[in-house]
């Protein structure tokens, strides 16, 4: 019995979703991980692959925008098969920051779309804000959880391009509330609701985007 | 089958030993929360890079304060990498360590920072020596026979 899921497993090719069960998608999320360390790299993949996600980890700005055929190099692998749903980066790295990798990914035309999660183990608010202001999706601060990567795909899986206007007019809503901002949040009630979370880690960003609003008046 | 028994048991006390010392913190339990059959070696395989990732951040820890002109920041950058893998597997007292290492930096205390790297030095030889001890555990339970009990 044993032997004979071995085989099964070991011919089935990585790409096709096995054990994740979702129908709606044929493929799994393909998740883009940048980290210049080397423990957390290895351990970001673990996370990634237990929530059957296909992981492809990069150690750093500059090898994840060559990946993504971003460095102005004519890139020989085709386009399918660099089909990222999302890039999770470090945010602290020598050379390029995740910080100037998020700029680079939302100036660019073919790849802005695709959510970037920021990952610190600093929890800065300034940093927070500036993510989050550049567009990034999230931040985390490090470690990062199972219910972390859960969530993301969740949110991912629940209707990527759909969600992107959603998420523009959530942003949009929060700016304007932040002008007539007293010790009510609607905002942010509007956002938790939105997201549907109720893990800590996700209680986590919201607060930040709350207390990002709090900073601002 | 006692001694397979005998075997889980030891484990399970010394694991529960490491946490309770404060060696180890919830964050080892998450990494053993991701192994899997597909992935048995994981924990080890992630621990093995923390090692080595370890001992080399201490040699250029000890050679940077070795210089004429010592620099902080580098110094600095070099113990926040090993404040950020100690704290992604869990060794909870050499991040706590490299945490009282920052404050020296920011300070640009030399002997205070030299006093902080023999620290962290005595903090990570001291769980790698138990880590190991565990693996060895862990290895004698699945030689019996048995299983390695996954936290809860």
């Amino acid at each position: 019995m044993a032997a004979a899921s071995e085989v099964l497993r070991r011919s089935l090719p990585e790409e096709v979703g096995v054990s994740n069960g979702s129908s709606s998608t044929s493929e799994e999320l393909h998740v883009l991980a940048v980290d210049d360390s080397h423990v957390d790299r290895k351990f970001i993949e673990q996370l990634l692959k237990i929530s059957s996600c296909k992981v492809t980890a990069v150690e750093s700005g500059t090898r994840a925008l060559q990946y993504l055929g971003l460095d102005g190099e004519k890139n020989s692998v085709g386009f399918n098969d660099l089909k990222v749903n999302l890039i999770m980066t470090d945010y602290s790295m020598p050379g390029m920051t995740g910080y100037e990798l998020l700029r680079k990914i939302k100036e660019s035309s073919a790849f802005r779309e695709i959510p970037v999660v920021i990952m610190s183990s600093e929890n800065i608010l300034a940093r927070i804000d500036r993510c989050l202001e550049e567009g990034a999706e999230e931040f985390i601060v490090k470690p990062v959880k199972l219910s972390d990567v859960k969530r993301l795909k969740d949110f991912i899986m629940r209707g990527e391009g759909e969600e992107n206007g959603k998420r523009r007019i959530l942003k949009r809503k929060m700016e304007d509330d932040v002008f007539s901002l007293s010790s009510q949040l609607p905002a942010s009630d509007l956002v938790s609701s939105e997201l549907e979370s109720s893990t800590p880690s996700s209680t986590l960003y919201i607060s930040t985007k709350r207390t990002k609003l709090l900073d601002r008046d | 089958m006692d001694g397979v028994i005998q075997l889980q048991r030891q484990l399970v006390d010394y694991t529960a030993s490491l946490f309770h010392e404060g060696f180890l913190d919830e964050q080892f339990n998450q990494l053993q929360q991701l192994q899997d059959e597909n992935n048995p070696d994981f924990v080890v395989e992630v621990v093995s890079l923390f090692f080595e990732d370890s001992e080399r951040l201490l040699n250029e820890l000890a050679k940077a304060l070795e210089q004429q002109c010592v620099d902080f920041k580098r110094i600095d950058a070099h113990v926040h990498q090993l404040k950020g893998s100690s704290s992604s597997i869990g060794a909870q007292r050499v991040q706590k360590a490299c945490i009282a290492f920052r404050n020296y930096c920011d300070e640009q205390n030399t002997e205070g920072c030299l006093k902080c790297l023999q620290q962290v030095k005595h903090e990570y030889s001291l769980v790698k020596t138990k880590l190991e001890t565990l693996f060895k555990l862990q290895r004698r339970v699945l030689a019996a026979g048995g299983s390695i009990p996954k936290p809860i």
